[in-house]
């Protein structure tokens, strides 16, 4: 049966445990995959620029053996013509076996999905959902804390705007002993609506501050976040909040050896280079985990579509 | 007050004080050109006071509509004078078209063909969210 993933929660925590589970079989044994989508077609469908999260898909895709069609910006697909979502995956569905979908539209993912006879895979709509983000992000986490059971996790920046922390929350919230601490300015903090319908609903703990170096002690994951300017509507707020939180060796100090340092990339400078070698920096891993998420979903979601 | 006891139609009653017109605005009764009173203010003796509307022909409404203004209100169905129905109406757990998503970045705003379909999330506090972008209807 086709399925497709529009929102994280599509997955139960057993089905993402799946994914990861293949996600690491790839990492070991690479060669066992490299034919298994032999003749297949991925159509990434960018309907706005978004370079590393379409060269994942496609190098997921290569990776797998198979191939891939599609277009980069809305300006060069029929979407200029006028053509609307649900026409676009009508008529991809009759070229391809799986969709990528980056729109700038919150929802248009789960309107191609609707209208398409094939999966469907969200890659970013809007500053509303990046499920195969929050991928990259479980499997990191799995790797470097070999589980999700009761883990600290610091979310720092952005928690406002941030569409991959609102992931990442409402996929960790499903496993016990989450706590979180919330790092940012005022008028960035995690919007009321997250709070209340996921951490009180699932009386997850929680603890709001503007302090990083203060909670710093305390965490087992340090996810950081870009304040990103086109999610703002005035420059000047943007100005005036972007260098909030920079991430530098000092601030490192009184942090746990065994820290993870995520983030979502791309970072402009909320982490400074300087970090990078540290061995508890792990956003470029993060990429890497990414693509082999994205093949195994590729699998699983042609798997079920009984494409393969 | 005398308001006439219909024959063929429709009362929708135990509306909750002040809902009426909500109702009558969202069900679109103002088109309609049979009989149609929108009692206010009635005494009740389980809500103190309530809203009552009498539609005097036997046309469909949306059930759906009512539950989402106004769940718990009930409908009566008339024949020949005679109650031959009476539903207690729950909220739905979807609407489609009956509320309208707001949220300049959401595809319904530029896709002027699609459904506007809103999801109960949360019953007890009755919130409903586009299915699309999830933005919480007002």
């Amino acid at each position: 049966m086709k399925r497709s993933l529009i929102d994280i929660l599509d997955f139960s925590p057993d089905e993402l445990q799946e994914l990861i589970d293949t996600a690491n079989d790839i990492i070991a044994r690479p060669e066992a995959y490299s034919r298994l989508c032999c003749g297949k077609k991925l159509a990434t469908l960018f309907f706005e620029p978004s370079t590393r999260t379409r060269l994942s898909f496609e190098a997921a895709m290569y990776e797998l053996g198979g191939n891939v069609i599609g277009f980069s910006e809305a300006q060069s697909s029929s979407a200029s013509k006028g053509e609307s979502v649900a026409d676009t995956a009508k008529v991809i569905s009759c070229y391809a076996d799986i969709i990528a979908m980056r729109h700038p539209k919150e929802g248009a993912p789960l309107v191609a999905a609707m209208n398409a006879s094939i999966p469907v895979i969200n890659a970013g709509d809007g500053g509303h959902n990046h499920p195969t983000q929050t991928l990259a992000d479980l499997l990191t986490i799995y790797r470097e804390k070999g589980g999700f059971e009761n883990l600290t996790v610091g979310f720092c920046g952005d928690l406002k705007f941030g569409r991959t922390v609102h992931s990442l929350i409402s996929a960790l919230s499903r496993y016990p002993g989450l706590k979180l601490y919330l790092i940012s300015p005022e008028e960035l903090k995690l919007p009321s609506y997250v709070k209340k319908e996921v951490l009180a609903a699932k009386n997850i703990s929680y603890v709001q501050t503007t302090d990083l170096e203060g909670v710093m002690p305390e965490l087992d994951i340090l996810y950081m976040t870009r304040v990103q300017r086109e999610r703002f509507f005035n420059e000047e707020d943007y100005l005036r909040l972007k260098d909030s939180y920079i991430l530098t060796p000092d601030k490192l100090q009184n942090a746990r050896q065994d820290l993870c340092i995520m983030h979502p990339l791309p970072r402009v400078n909320e982490i400074s280079v300087a970090i990078d070698d540290d061995p508890r920096a792990c956003y470029f891993k993060q990429v890497l985990y990414g693509k082999y998420m994205r093949m195994a979903l590729i699998l699983k979601l042609l798997k079920e579509a009984g494409t393969l | 007050m005398n308001i006439d006891s219909i024959s063929n139609g429709i009362v929708i009653d135990h509306i909750t004080a002040g809902r009426g017109m909500k109702l009558y605005e969202l069900l679109g009764l103002e088109k309609l050109d049979c009989s149609v009173a929108i009692i206010k203010n009635v005494h009740s003796e389980k809500l103190g006071k309530k809203d009552i509307i009498k539609i005097d022909s036997d046309i469909p409404v949306s059930l759906d509509v009512i539950g989402y203004v106004d769940p718990g209100v009930s409908i009566n169905i008339i024949r020949n004078g005679k109650l031959i129905e009476k539903k207690r109406i729950e909220m739905p757990e979807t609407l489609t078209n009956v509320i309208f998503c707001k949220n300049p970045r959401c595809i319904t705003q530029t896709e002027q063909e699609l459904k506007h379909v809103f999801r109960l999330t949360d019953r007890v506090n009755k919130v409903y969210r586009c299915i699309y972008c999830e933005t919480k209807a007002n």
